[in-house]
């Protein structure tokens, strides 16, 4: 199968998400991880896994169900998210509003040496957050997608999830902080004051 | 016993745990559990979520903990392996844990298909960084399930409670 994929993750990511304060997130362990590290640089508002792979999901809904007041976002890649996509049936039963999942999807396991995924042999993975019961969705493959991206990522009214294709490069160089601990403890003392 | 025919631990449990500020349920279905879901789900000031796969359970528990809430996870001793490596999310993140577990291939079990995760569920556990008390009587159970709160949420101590076979009876076929 043929990955046509045009987008640069290292610009439609942040075209996407627009100002990370109005965010907490949740991401995967790989390169989204790096994406979001960079856009915050590394801020308390962000709690990046870095093992435990198939969790974001499951870690965004507990968030967003312990704080309505703020607009959690998980971000992830299309390998983490295959791993768990059982997550997506129950965020759906649950449809927290203040829940957006941001699929950074490039058909590839870019850390382990560039495999294909499922997603880069056929499987679409917004047709099964739909499946699963997600009442909004979209894919973004081009520039011309990305307005209505952010504006569901955005959106107040159910869960939602936006798988954003994109080309198998790198995603930014960002040193982030690798304690699990310091950064839970990071964000739990964030969250006692905003 | 109470008005419906079941133990009332297990009511008991469960106003423990609200008395205790615990706001999120996740759950698998699960005969041992069965008031505590059902009281969840009709307890508009929680959240019962119904996991597809107990893993998840480890996930939703960090980030509510993220949050500033408190959940616990009831889930059965078959389900205790699916956890393993996301327990290391708990170990190393130092995230608060509490896991009720409905015991099958335990004391008195007929089926042979339940003793490969039921006599597993304490060495995984364990391994993984996490406590087990068991439960073997209906009249020391609300106490050892405040004890795991409390080692849970002020000790900083993973822990799992075992409903055995003694406490819940074998199941009959």
């Amino acid at each position: 199968m043929n990955i046509d994929y045009v987008l640069d993750r290292r610009v439609v990511v942040p075209a996407l998400i627009g100002d990370p304060q109005d965010f907490l997130f949740v991401t995967g362990l790989g390169g989204t991880s790096r994406d979001i590290s960079h856009l915050t640089q590394d801020g308390p508002n962000l709690y990046a896994l870095g093992g435990a792979m198939g969790a974001s999901l499951s870690m965004g809904l507990g968030l967003a169900l312990a704080r309505p007041d703020r607009k959690v976002m998980v971000v992830t890649g299309d390998g983490e998210l295959l791993m768990g996509v059982g997550t997506l049936a129950t965020i759906a039963v649950m449809n927290p509003s203040n829940l957006s999942i941001l699929c950074v999807d490039n058909g590839h396991y870019l850390e382990t040496g560039g495999q294909i995924t499922h997603t880069g042999r056929g499987t679409n993975l917004e047709v099964i957050a739909r499946g699963c019961g997600i009442r909004q969705t979209a894919i973004v493959a081009e520039q011309g997608d990305v307005a209505a991206g952010a504006a569901l990522l955005r959106d107040d009214t159910t869960a939602s999830m936006v798988v954003v294709r994109v080309k198998p490069t790198e995603p930014p160089v960002f040193k982030r902080n690798m304690d699990a601990t310091a950064t839970h403890l990071r964000m739990r003392a964030y969250l006692a004051s905003h | 016993m109470n008005s419906t025919g079941q133990p009332a631990w297990q009511d008991e449990v469960y106003d423990l745990l609200r008395a205790n500020g615990f706001t999120q349920f996740a759950y698998v279905p699960d005969a041992g559990h069965k008031i505590l879901i059902n009281r969840a789900i009709a307890d508009k000031e929680v959240h019962a979520v119904s996991l597809t796969t107990e893993e998840e359970g480890i996930g939703l528990l960090a980030g509510a903990a993220l949050g500033g809430a408190r959940g616990v996870m009831l889930i059965q001793s078959s389900g205790v392996g699916n956890c393993a490596n996301l327990l290391s999310l708990v170990s190393l993140g130092r995230f608060p844990l509490l896991v009720l577990v409905s015991m099958r291939g335990d004391f008195g079990e007929g089926n042979p298909w339940q003793y490969p995760a039921g006599q597993s569920v304490e060495p995984i556990l364990n391994i993984m960084g996490v406590t087990t008390i068991r439960a073997d009587r209906s009249d020391e159970v609300v106490d050892i399930v405040s004890a795991a709160i409390t080692q849970a949420y002020k000790g900083n101590c993973p822990t799992a409670v075992l409903l055995t076979q003694r406490l819940l009876g074998a199941k009959s076929f």
